[in-house]
C-alpha cells in the first residue's frame, strides 16, 4: 500500500512542480472548445456576388435594389455591380467572387408581358457550404420579389436558375487543401520544432557552435533543412491524397507544377514561422505541449474544414493573420479549380511576406552563444 | 605577445547576475602542454571552458586563445581549437564516418583532405572497423572516442576538453587517456582539460589549476602541488571517544606537521608516517581509548585539495550554476 502511495504521490508533486503544464493542458481542451464551437456551422456571411443587369428597366432595377438590400442588412453576401457578364465570369472561375447573378436582357419586358422570365444565378460549388448558402439566400429573395415586390397588375413571376461552375465537389476533396497543409505543419512541428529542441538539449548544437560556422550558416541550414523535409511530406499528400480525394486528372503536371511551389512556400513559411516560435527555447517539454495548441489555432480558423466566411468577427480577424488560410485558398484553388498563379497572388504574397518577416525576427533573435 | 603561449587568460570573469561562476583568472597555457582545471562540480570550470570556446562570452577580463581575442576575434579562435564539451554530441543516428563527415565539412575541410583526416583519426581512436555503423551502438567509452577524433578533424592547435572521462568505466578511462597522450604527442598539441578526478589530473597533466568557487587556489605541476603542502604521509584516524586537549598532543607526536579534524576524523601531515603512527598508538594507549579506523597514506592530490581549500572534493557542495540549463541532458 505504501508503495502505491508512493508512486501516486511521486507523480503528483511532479504535476505540481510544473504549474505551466498544468496550465496548457488546461488551455488545449479551452482553446478547442472556442475555436471548434465557432469553426463549424456558424451563418454564411459575406459572400460576394457579382450582378450584371442586362435589363436596366423598373422591375430589373428593383430586383437589383431588393439584392442590395439582403446585402445590407442579413450580409449573407455582398453585391458587385459588374456591366459585362464575361468580365463577372473571369472573376467567378478566379476565386474573387463567390456567384454572379444575371438578369437578363428581357426580365421587365417579359415580366409586363406574363412570360415568367429567369434570373441566372452561377454559383462556384467549390465550397458546398458557401454556395448552398448562397442558392437558399437567392430562391428566398426571388420568392418576397414575386411576392410583394413586383408591380402592380403583374401576374407572372421571375424564376431563379442555379448554375454550378464546377462539377461536383465532395467534401473529401474540400478537405484535401487541409489536409496537405496539415502534413507540411506536422514536418515543421517535428523537424523545426520538437528535433530541433531535443538536438539543443542534448548539446549537439553545442558541437556546432565551437566550429567557424556562422550565424547565418547555421540559421538557414537549419531553416532549408526543415523545408525540404516538409516540401516531401507536402508532396507525398498532394500525390497520394489527390488520388484518395479522387480529384479528376491528377497527374496533370502544370497543375502539379503549381502545387509543388505552394508547397514549396508553404514549407519555408511554416519552418520559419516554427524557427521563430523556438529560437529562445531550451525546454524540450515546450513544443511538445504546444503542438496541440498550434494545430487547433492555426488549422480551424483557417478555412479548411468549414468556410471562413461563417466565422464570428474575431474569428476572421485571426484567420486573416495565419499562414494556414492563405495556404488552404491558395490550394484549394489549384485543386478544385485549377487556375494558375494569377488567382492566387494574394496568397503567394502573404506566404513569401510571413517568411521574410519571421525569418528576419528568428535571425534577430537567434543567439550564436550559449 | 608570447607565441610560446596558447592561452592567455588576464582577470576573466563571468557573472550570471549576481552569481559569480568565475572571479578574475589569470593564467597562461604554454604550447605543448597538458593542463588540467581541477574542481568540483559548479567550480567553475566549465564556464571557464566555454568562455575560451567563445559558447559564453565574459563579464570582463580578457582572453586570448593562440593569440586570438575570444570576444574580437571569435572565428580565429574557433579555427584553432578542437572542442569536446561535456555532454556527448555525437549524432546517434549518423555513422562514425558520417559524424567526422558533417565535422570536417564545417570547418571546410576538402573534400580528399576530409577522407584522409577522417581515415587517420578513426585509426587513431580505434574505430575504423566500426566507421560504418550508427553511433548509437556504441557503448560510452567508443562515442568519447569518436568525440576525441571528431575535435581532431581540423588539426587544430589546441584541444579543449571538458570533463573528457566522466562517466566512463575504468578500462575505459584509461584508454582514452592514453590514445589523449599519444594523440598529443604526434600531433603537437596543447592540451587543456577539465577534470573532476585527481587521478585524472595526476597522470595526465604537466601544469593543474585548482579551481573551487570560481577563483583560482592553487597552479603548477602535480609533483610541485604535492610537495607544496606540508608532510609525506597522511593519516586519518578516528577514535573512540575523544580526552581533553587531544588536538595538542597530536600535534606533539613526531614528524606530525599539521593536524586538522573534520567530524571526528582527524588529518595528519607527517614527515614519516610509519613514525608518528607508533607514537599516536603510544599516546592512544596512555590516554586509555581506542583507535576506531586508521589509514596512513602517501600525499595525493586529495590532499593538496583539502589543503588549499579547506574541503573535501567529494564533499564539496553543488551550487547550481546558470549557465547549466536544467533542461541539459548530461551523461
Amino acid at each position: 500500500m505504501h508503495r502505491l502511495l508512493a508512486i501516486i504521490e511521486r507523480d503528483l508533486r511532479r504535476f505540481k512542480a510544473n504549474p505551466t503544464l498544468v496550465v496548457m493542458s488546461l488551455m488545449m481542451p479551452l482553446m478547442q472548445l472556442v475555436i471548434l464551437g465557432y469553426a463549424f456551422g456558424g451563418q454564411i456571411k459575406h459572400l460576394e456576388i457579382g450582378v450584371v443587369d442586362q435589363d436596366g428597366h423598373v422591375p430589373a432595377t428593383k430586383l437589383s435594389a431588393m439584392l442590395n438590400a439582403v446585402a445590407a442588412n442579413a450580409r449573407t453576401y455582398e453585391t458587385v455591380p459588374y456591366a459585362d457578364e464575361g468580365r463577372a465570369l473571369a472573376d467567378l472561375r478566379d476565386g474573387r467572387i463567390n456567384g454572379v447573378v444575371t438578369i437578363p436582357p428581357n426580365f421587365s419586358r417579359d415580366l409586363l408581358a406574363g412570360k415568367s422570365p429567369t434570373v441566372a444565378l452561377i454559383e462556384d460549388n467549390t465550397d458546398q457550404f458557401s454556395s448552398s448558402a448562397l442558392a437558399g439566400s437567392m430562391a428566398s429573395l426571388l420568392g418576397a420579389y414575386n411576392g410583394n415586390g413586383l408591380p402592380p397588375r403583374t401576374t407572372a413571376s421571375a424564376s431563379l436558375s442555379v448554375v454550378e461552375v464546377y462539377p461536383y465537389v465532395p467534401y473529401i476533396q474540400y478537405l484535401l487543401p487541409g489536409t496537405i497543409v496539415l502534413a507540411i505543419f506536422m514536418a515543421a512541428m517535428m523537424g523545426g520544432g520538437i528535433q530541433y529542441i531535443d538536438d539543443k538539449a542534448r548539446g549537439i548544437h553545442e558541437g556546432y557552435l565551437v566550429t567557424p560556422v556562422t550565424k547565418f550558416e547555421l540559421i538557414m541550414g537549419f531553416n532549408l533543412a526543415g523545408t525540404i523535409k516538409a516540401f516531401l511530406s507536402g508532396s507525398v499528400l498532394v500525390i497520394l491524397g489527390s488520388l484518395i480525394a479522387g480529384i479528376p486528372d491528377p497527374f496533370n503536371l502544370l497543375r502539379l507544377a503549381h502545387m509543388f511551389a505552394v508547397v514549396v512556400l508553404t514549407a519555408l513559411a511554416l519552418i520559419s514561422m516554427m524557427f521563430l516560435i523556438m529560437v529562445r527555447i531550451d525546454d524540450p517539454v515546450v513544443p511538445r505541449m504546444i503542438f496541440g495548441l498550434l494545430n487547433t489555432l492555426l488549422y480551424f480558423p483557417s478555412g479548411a474544414v468549414y468556410p471562413t466566411s461563417s466565422f464570428p468577427g474575431w474569428m476572421r480577424v485571426l484567420s486573416q493573420f495565419d499562414p494556414f488560410t492563405y495556404a488552404v485558398h491558395g490550394f484549394k484553388t489549384l485543386v478544385l479549380k485549377n487556375t494558375g498563379f494569377a488567382a492566387i497572388d494574394i496568397d503567394i504574397l502573404f506566404l513569401a511576406g510571413f517568411t521574410v518577416i519571421t525569418m528576419a525576427a528568428a535571425t534577430v533573435l537567434f543567439k550564436r552563444t550559449l | 605577445m608570447d607565441r610560446a603561449l596558447d592561452v592567455e587568460i588576464e582577470d576573466l570573469s563571468k557573472y550570471f547576475g549576481s552569481f559569480c561562476a568565475v572571479d578574475k583568472m589569470n593564467f597562461n597555457v604554454k604550447h605543448g602542454e597538458v593542463f588540467g582545471l581541477l574542481g568540483p562540480n559548479g567550480a567553475g570550470k566549465s564556464t571557464l571552458i566555454r568562455m575560451l570556446t567563445t559558447l559564453v562570452t565574459p563579464s570582463s577580463g580578457h582572453a586570448r586563445v593562440n593569440g586570438f581575442d575570444v570576444v574580437q576575434n571569435p572565428n580565429g579562435v574557433r579555427q584553432s581549437i578542437g572542442v569536446i564539451p561535456q555532454a556527448m554530441t555525437s549524432d546517434l543516428d549518423l555513422t562514425a564516418w558520417e559524424n567526422m563527415t558533417i565535422f570536417a565539412k564545417l570547418y571546410g575541410l576538402s573534400p580528399q583532405k576530409r577522407k584522409t583526416a577522417i581515415h587517420d583519426l578513426l585509426g587513431a581512436v580505434n574505430l575504423l572497423d566500426w566507421a560504418d555503423k550508427p553511433v548509437k551502438t556504441f557503448s560510452g567509452g567508443m562515442r568519447r572516442r569518436l568525440e576525441i577524433a571528431r575535435g581532431l578533424v581540423h588539426e587544430p592547435r589546441i584541444f579543449i576538453l571538458d570533463e573528457p572521462t566522466t562517466g566512463l568505466d575504468p578500462v575505459s578511462r584509461v584508454a582514452a587517456w592514453e590514445m589523449l597522450d599519444r594523440l598529443r604527442r604526434e600531433r603537437d598539441l596543447t592540451v587543456m582539460l577539465s577534470t573532476h578526478y585527481m587521478d585524472e589530473a595526476d597522470k595526465l597533466c604537466d601544469r593543474i589549476a585548482i579551481v573551487d568557487h570560481g577563483k583560482l587556489v592553487a597552479l603548477d605541476s602535480p609533483l610541485k602541488l604535492k610537495t607544496s603542502i606540508p608532510g609525506t604521509n597522511t593519516i586519518e584516524v578516528s577514535f573512540s571517544s575523544v580526552p581533553a586537549d587531544w588536538q595538542r598532543t597530536l600535534e606533539s607526536l613526531p614528524d606530525v606537521a599539521t593536524v586538522k579534524s573534520d567530524d571526528g576524523v582527524y588529518r595528519l601531515s607527517s614527515n614519516n608516517g610509519p613514525r608518528t603512527v607508533l607514537a599516536l598508538m603510544d599516546a592512544v594507549h596512555a590516554a586509555g581509548i581506542s583507535v576506531a579506523s586508521l589509514s596512513v597514506q602517501s600525499t595525493t592530490l586529495d590532499h593538496v585539495f583539502v589543503h588549499y581549500t579547506g574541503h573535501d572534493l567529494r564533499d564539496a557542495a553543488h551550487k547550481p550554476n546558470p549557465a547549466e540549463s536544467r533542461f541539459i541532458i548530461r551523461r
